[in-house]
């Protein structure tokens, strides 16, 4: 990025702290933003990223420190109030309300009123949403209910939502991580407009490639502590991840040690209409099979229909030979089949219940006589898995909703682990989770592998396609429209296949 | 002592308050700490702590059951019709009036597990068809002149001890293991937690909902036995509101009412906390009136706690 920034800072951070409990999430962060900048801000999981755009979003407060919004002091005493001066955030998790439209959505809190009273005036609304979109490139329908649309499309109209509120500064906490990478193109085109009318862009992601080529400053945390912040044309991507992790990452992806097996799982001609048709594929015992696509592909709604979640139109599994297209999740589990949700929150896990309770929770009954659950048994098979995919909590009986992104999916995959599966489906196991865990999530993914699983891995990104898989079925709306070696599996190819025709 | 979590202090809370409230009215009064009025205390609150016990299940579950006051006066009913002098063994009205709570849990349970409509309506329907059948099943007449082995169940005792005290031991025992102790608890948790989530963890989200339905209109059933049996008639208009006594006193304990929190020893301490007010304010003359006041505050003040210390 070029140098021409301006020097006016829009927000300085000094000393700003931060405890919850005993624990200190904000350890004396010093932050500047100039006018017209993309600041990247790095860390892994629970460094304070989180809680740092929640105080200036005006969800916390801060225990001790300064912040300067263009030379005031800014002390939020909420989110309207952070709104009003000029901070947005588009929020990792949709806060979207279902049941409205999306105009109704984009303007929800400050309705035009029409000429009598407190009319909700819907055609102006949809009128000047309509206009809004268009502005952005969004070509959503005003008046669709937003629950009818993907997350991807909820999230550009969140953004539109974000910039209808003439922010001055916008923070956006994982932007991408549900969109495909044209619409993220869309949107880096979007930043680029938004740089020069000087806005100042906090912009939190995992990803690397985004980091480098998006943002202009990138500042790092970690443990809550202020680490550095360079400009991003002196980093480069090993840099960045030893600042991030405070060592050097060796073997990203891990070598590929397992030897493919006997096929133990075939899928022929599985249609679910509207959803995906006609997808046949064989999976190897000790096989990784990626399925890439973009949102949309189908790849969920396949993985859905494979574990009992959905059922299928047409079309069969079979298992070992004999036909297995489970009626239920339940019945996946008996037969060896397990499931990693993309939706960790809904899906997934239980927030409210302990790390020892989700782990076990698939499983219980073989840890129980007579509907009495074994505790000493469920501990020490719990703790077992706990510790073997090195989950970081104070005690198995911490809950699940405290535990950073990465650890909760390990709880995730311990809990599909502890079925004791012959084939896992993972669904998207690396968003949202830091760098560091995902090499970790790599290393555990290839060596269930090596113990004879078979794998499938849906994924968006595609680094983690080529770099992991074995085989690599490729969905293009709901086709299925290439299956390539891990030798022809290159971006380009698997781009290429994807793209609809 | 750092260790005590926030999950914690509701609990703890409600057992301060119980014990503060206990010191304070055995000043206030001196008849209130003695053995007699304890047993009063004990055998008044059982009919509520068995309501509430089923009820607890069912908010955990992420449900409601409105349906538990009319259901207790069927099943009263349905006891006190099978449970005339020389009719009859004893085991009949006994499993004719724990029969038709269960019959009453499982229509509830069948209808929202089949139908998806939320359990609020369902058990408001329930309520309402319950209140009918008691007063059908009755002719809208009491029914009286009981056996009195019957009438043992709610007015006799066993070493000096009242039976419902016993029953109210017992039942609490068996819920709190249940609860506690076992997979269908840990499932009720878990379909109230996150239904969905549930689901793909192979549960039966289904037989869960079915089961705790179910054991509610049971227990509701045993409570109308019991109310029965110590009132020596069938009323057909019993246990009006009872249901909202029962809830409080599970709120009170702590169960959230958005499901996958709560235990048993809280909703018994909540039930006891209900029945220790007004047990006090009887002693000292306050008009029922200003009771009902009483009680609402209390219930507010309970779930505003709740609330205060989730989302410190």
């Amino acid at each position: 990025m070029d140098q021409k920034l301006s020097t006016d800072y829009i927000l300085q951070v000094r000393g700003l702290r931060k405890n919850y409990g005993g624990i200190k999430a904000l350890d004396g962060i010093f932050f500047e933003l100039r006018k017209g900048e993309v600041h990247a801000l790095m860390g892994e999981n629970g460094a304070g990223k989180s809680t740092f755009m929640k105080i200036l979003a005006g969800l916390e407060k801060p225990d001790s420190g300064e912040i300067l919004l263009e030379g005031a002091p800014y002390k939020p005493r909420g989110t309207y109030d952070a709104l009003q001066k000029g901070i947005s955030m588009i929020h990792q998790e949709l806060l979207a309300v279902p049941e409205l439209s999306v105009a109704e959505n984009l303007f929800l809190g400050k309705e035009i009123t029409g000429f009598w009273r407190k009319w909700i005036d819907n055609r102006a609304i949809n009128e000047m949403a309509a206009d809004r979109l268009k502005k952005l490139g969004i070509t959503i329908p005003p008046e669709t209910k937003m629950k009818l649309l993907s997350v991807a499309e909820m999230q550009m109209v969140e953004i539109a939502k974000a910039l209808s509120n003439d922010a001055r500064i916008l923070i956006m906490d994982e932007p991408t991580s549900a969109l495909s990478d044209r619409e993220a193109e869309r949107l880096f085109g979007l930043i680029g407009d938004l740089k020069n009318k000087g806005v100042g862009i906090i912009y939190i992601s995992h990803k690397m490639d985004e980091i480098f080529r998006i943002s202009d400053t990138v500042t790092v945390f970690r443990d809550g502590r202020f680490i550095d912040t360079r400009p991003a044309g002196e980093l480069d991507q090993p840099a960045l991840i030893s600042l991030m992790v405070g060592r050097k990452l060796t073997g990203f992806f891990p070598e590929n040690t397992s030897e493919k097996g006997a096929p133990i799982y075939t899928v022929r001609h599985l249609s679910q209409y509207n959803c995906f048709h006609d997808i046949s594929f064989e999976l190897h015992a000790g096989e990784i099979l990626g399925i890439s696509g973009l949102v949309g592909a189908g790849r969920t709604e396949l993985a859905r229909v494979l574990y009992g979640l959905d059922s299928a139109d047409e079309g069969q599994a079979l298992l070992h030979g004999e036909p297995m297209l489970p009626d239920s999740p339940r019945t996946a589990i008996r037969k060896g089949i397990a499931y990693v949700s993309e939706d960790r929150k809904s899906v997934g896990l239980i927030t409210k219940m302990s790390v020892l309770q989700n782990i076990s929770l698939a499983s219980l009954n073989n840890y129980a006589a007579y509907s009495f659950i074994k505790k000493k048994d469920e501990q020490s098979a719990a703790g077992k898995l706990a510790r073997h995919l090195r989950i970081k909590c104070s005690s198995l009986h911490q809950r699940v909703e405290t535990l950073s992104g990465g650890n909760q999916q390990k709880v995730a995959i311990a809990k599909a682990l502890l079925t004791k599966p012959k084939i896992i489906i993972l669904d998207e196991p690396t968003r949202g989770i830091d760098i560091g865990a995902k090499a970790e999530v790599y290393h555990l993914i290839r060596q269930l592998a090596s113990e004879g699983l078979g794998i499938i891995l849906i994924s968006s990104e595609m680094p983690e396609i080529i770099g992991l898989c074995d085989r690599v079925l490729v969905l293009s709306q709901g086709k299925q429209a290439a299956l390539l070696n891990k030798s022809e599996a290159t971006q380009e190819k698997i781009m290429y296949h994807s793209m609809p025709r | 002592m750092k260790k005590i979590s926030l999950d914690h202090i509701g609990q703890y809370g409600i057992a301060i308050a119980f014990v503060l409230i206990c010191v304070l009215l055995s000043i206030l009064h001196p008849a209130f700490l003695t053995l007699s009025n304890l047993r009063v205390i004990l055998t008044q609150v059982s009919i509520n702590a068995l309501l509430a016990f089923g009820v607890t299940f069912v908010i955990i579950t992420g449900g409601i059951d409105l349906s538990l006051g009319s259901v207790l006066a069927v099943a009263g009913i349905a006891a006190a019709i099978f449970a005339h002098p020389d009719s009859y063994p004893l085991v009949v009205p006994l499993a004719a009036g724990i029969g038709t709570g269960v019959l009453f849990g499982a229509f509830n349970g069948f209808v929202i597990t089949k139908s998806k409509v939320p359990p609020f309506i369902v058990t408001l329907g329930t309520m309402t068809i319950a209140r009918g059948l008691a007063l059908i099943f009755s002719n809208g007449r009491p029914v009286s002149n009981l056996s009195d082995a019957f009438n043992f169940i709610g007015g006799g005792t066993i070493w000096g001890i009242p039976f419902p005290i016993v029953i109210l031991v017992f039942t609490f025992i068996v819920c709190a293991l249940l609860l506690g102790k076992t997979t269908w608890g840990r499932y009720m948790y878990a379909v109230g937690g996150n239904e969905l989530a549930a689901r793909a963890s192979g549960i039966n989200v289904n037989k869960v909902k079915m089961m705790v339905y179910t054991l509610c209109g049971g227990l509701a059933g045993i409570a109308g036995v019991l109310l029965t049996s110590r009132i020596t008639t069938g009323q057909p208009n019993a246990g009006m509101g009872f249901e909202l006594d029962a809830i409080a006193a599970a709120i009170i304990g702590g169960t959230s009412t958005s499901g996958g929190t709560g235990n048993m020893v809280g909703t018994l301490l909540g039930a006891l906390l209900i029945g220790v007010i007004s047990n006090g304010l009887d002693l000292m003359n306050v008009s029922s009136y200003y009771q009902l006041v009483i009680k609402g505050l209390i219930i507010v003040g309970a779930v505003v706690l709740d609330s205060m210390s989730k989302n410190r």
